[in-house]
């Protein structure tokens, strides 16, 4: 840098009426940014309804108009606040226009019509894989404990067992599965039910993201729950009666748990193997349907578990509980997996 | 749809900037501000605080209630309370118009898609429901080692190693990302409202002072844009010094009006500049 020779005195101009860009672009648009502003600040402290009709036809115009205000005052301003003014107000407005999600009830009626069981034939493959695995890990906890009846105490913690374990009784084992508890505990043990369950369903979800390995664990561990205590009941002539007691809510609550263990897989899935996509991309897909499909289940489990606080205690036929579950079971298939009209996409 | 672009041409210096390119479908770069990892925290905090206390305070409520009128329905309506609170406080303010939680909004920062799309109900529960590998895992890892007192320790610093890499991710990543984020396509913006500042180069009816070619030579955008911090800052010993150092700089005598000066050179300057603009001559600093 040059310092340059002391000039005799600064002079002075006359009065010029604007000396720069950015006075008159403000001069040109400040009107609108200020109403634009205005509509702005009125939708994010209420919502859209509470803009008149002029004021909805007009908003569009003017976050464009703001937009073009900012690309033009990048390039021929340098008033700096003056831009971050727009950018700011161009930030917001956009947000408000194509960011905000529909509303809350056309949200609803979607799930239910389309999404949820659209996001559930997304992913039947995995939600196969998870009924095997329950299955045979159903099986595997079935002969362990006919094998060696300590097994049983291996698998099914003592809280959980509460007596039902291989050395009970005939008759105490046959009062747990036909014996009513009085009505007011009833609805309370529902809710209990539905929220412990929900819970592990949403972990269920969260862990697929460590590949799925802990899903895996957490769907092995249910059905070796499920096989150990059909081994406790069923020498004793108990089978066919535990398997009611089971099914009139299990067809529901089991058919949410595989289906949360599937929506963990997809995503565990999705992150280890992206196929032909980017790895994020994939997690990205992966994780909407699967929150589609575990939100759902928690629908499915609050079903269960009225079926089962409710239902189990006041229906005691073995039959009814076998009809009743079974229906659960068609109903929930049919829901599922019924290919619908102009949605209903034929999955490869 | 808006596309996202990192951005590359950054010049590396200084801290890692939160700013990150965001095209609308209208084709302008609205260059979003991200939101630190402290703020998030900060308001993780505030929603955290605000769910204890209502926790709390509905806790104390039932149980009044339930001494007084020994109705099982509220023991019904805790266990749903509970569950509603754990895993819908934050997905259902999320989907709101606001995309954000009191403690969000308290600190400034919106959830918005990645790719500029509408926000969907089942990216919200995605990024909501990892939160129980993240925070609430932890929690009852701690929890159940304390209730246990002395368990294995070496399955204790498995445990908490493991949930750590998810507590921490969003430090592990340019973008800020959690887990959840990555999953559902999510990130979290600042949402700044400003006012317009006022215009430095009014119509005004006084003259302004006229200087040398070589004085308004010496600076590019970069200081002009300096300047004009100094002039809307305000501050008395930063205009006397920034005046002192044009001066000295220009061989300019000194007049002992320090803020005029300052606002007829910021004009004459920026005059000179815009000018430059139009004929596609950007000098970006008084180094160009």
């Amino acid at each position: 840098m040059t310092d340059i020779a002391p000039a005799a005195v600064s002079a002075f101009a006359p009065p010029q009426p604007v000396l720069v860009n950015a006075s008159r672009f403000r001069a040109a648009h400040a009107a609108d940014w200020e109403r634009l502003e205005s509509l702005i600040s009125r939708i994010e402290r209420r919502s859209v309804r509470a803009l008149q009709d002029e004021d909805l036809l007009a908003l569009p115009l003017l976050y464009r108009s703001a937009l073009s205000s900012l690309a033009v005052a990048r390039e021929t301003s340098l008033d700096r606040a003056l831009i971050v003014y727009l950018e700011q107000l161009c930030t917001r407005a956009y947000f408000q226009l194509y960011g905000v999600p529909s509303s809350a009830l056309s949200q609803l009626a979607r799930f239910f019509r389309n999404a949820w069981p659209a996001a559930i034939r997304s992913i039947w493959r995995e939600t196969l894989v998870a009924f095997l695995l329950t299955v045979a890990a159903a099986v595997v906890g079935y002969v362990l404990v006919r094998g060696d009846p300590s097994w049983f105490f291996g698998i099914v913690g003592d809280g959980m067992a509460q007596g039902r374990d291989p050395s009970a009784s005939v008759e105490s084992l046959r009062q747990t599965l036909y014996n009513t508890k009085d009505q007011d505990a009833l609805a309370t043990f529902a809710a209990f039910l539905f929220t412990h369950n929900a819970q592990i369903a949403i972990f269920a979800f969260a862990l697929g993201f460590a590949f799925g390995v802990p899903t895996v664990l957490l769907i092995v561990y249910n059905g070796l729950t499920l096989g150990a205590f059909l081994a406790v009941f069923a020498p004793k002539g108990l089978g066919f009666g535990f398997i009611g007691w089971i099914m009139i809510h299990g067809t529901t609550e089991m058919f949410a748990i595989i289906l949360s263990g599937a929506a963990g897989f997809r995503i565990g899935t999705a992150i280890a193997f992206p196929g032909r996509q980017a790895r994020m991309d994939a997690a990205v897909a992966a994780g909407k349907s699967g929150a589609t499909v575990m939100a759902g289940t928690v629908v499915m489990l609050a079903v269960a578990g009225v079926l089962e606080g409710i239902g189990r205690q006041t229906v005691t036929a073995d039959l009814s509980r076998y009809a009743i579950g079974l229906a659960m079971l068609a109903g929930w298939l049919l829901y599922f997996y019924l290919p619908r009209g102009r949605h209903g996409v034929v999955q490869a | 749809m808006a596309l996202f672009r990192r951005n590359r041409t950054r010049r590396p210096k200084g801290p890692q900037s939160l700013r990150r390119s965001f095209v609308t479908p209208e084709g302008v770069d609205l260059q979003i501000e991200l939101g630190g990892a402290g703020v998030r925290a900060a308001a993780f905090m505030v929603d955290a605080v605000a769910m204890l206390i209502l926790l709390i305070l509905a806790t104390i409520a039932i149980v009044l209630l339930f001494v007084a009128s020994k109705q099982s329905a509220l023991a019904i309506l805790w266990l749903l309370g509970f569950f509603a609170l754990r895993n819908g406080w934050f997905a259902l303010f999320e989907m709101g118009g606001r995309g954000a939680t009191p403690g969000k909004r308290l600190m400034g920062l919106r959830v918005v898609a990645r790719d500029g799309a509408r926000l969907t109900g089942g990216a919200v529960i995605a990024r909501n429901a990892m939160r129980e590998i993240e925070v609430f895992l932890p929690l009852s890892f701690l929890m159940s080692q304390a209730v246990q007192g002395l368990a294995d320790s070496f399955v204790t610093i498995f445990a908490l190693g493991w949930s750590g890499i998810f507590l921490f991710f969003p430090l592990f990543n340019r973008d800020r990302l959690r887990i959840g984020d990555l999953l559902a396509g999510t990130w979290v913006v600042r949402t700044v409202r400003g006012e317009l500042g006022a215009d430095l180069v009014v119509a005004s009816e006084r003259a302004r002072r006229v200087f040398p070619e070589a004085a308004l030579d010496l600076y590019g955008v970069y200081e002009l844009q300096t300047l004009e911090e100094v002039l809307r800052s305000g501050r008395e010993d930063a205009i006397a010094t920034v005046a002192a150092t044009i001066r000295r700089k220009a061989g300019l005598p000194d007049d002992h009006d320090d803020r005029g000066f300052l606002d007829d050179y910021y004009a004459a300057l920026c005059g000179r500049l815009e000018r430059g603009l139009l004929v596609g001559r950007r000098r970006a600093d008084k180094f160009a």
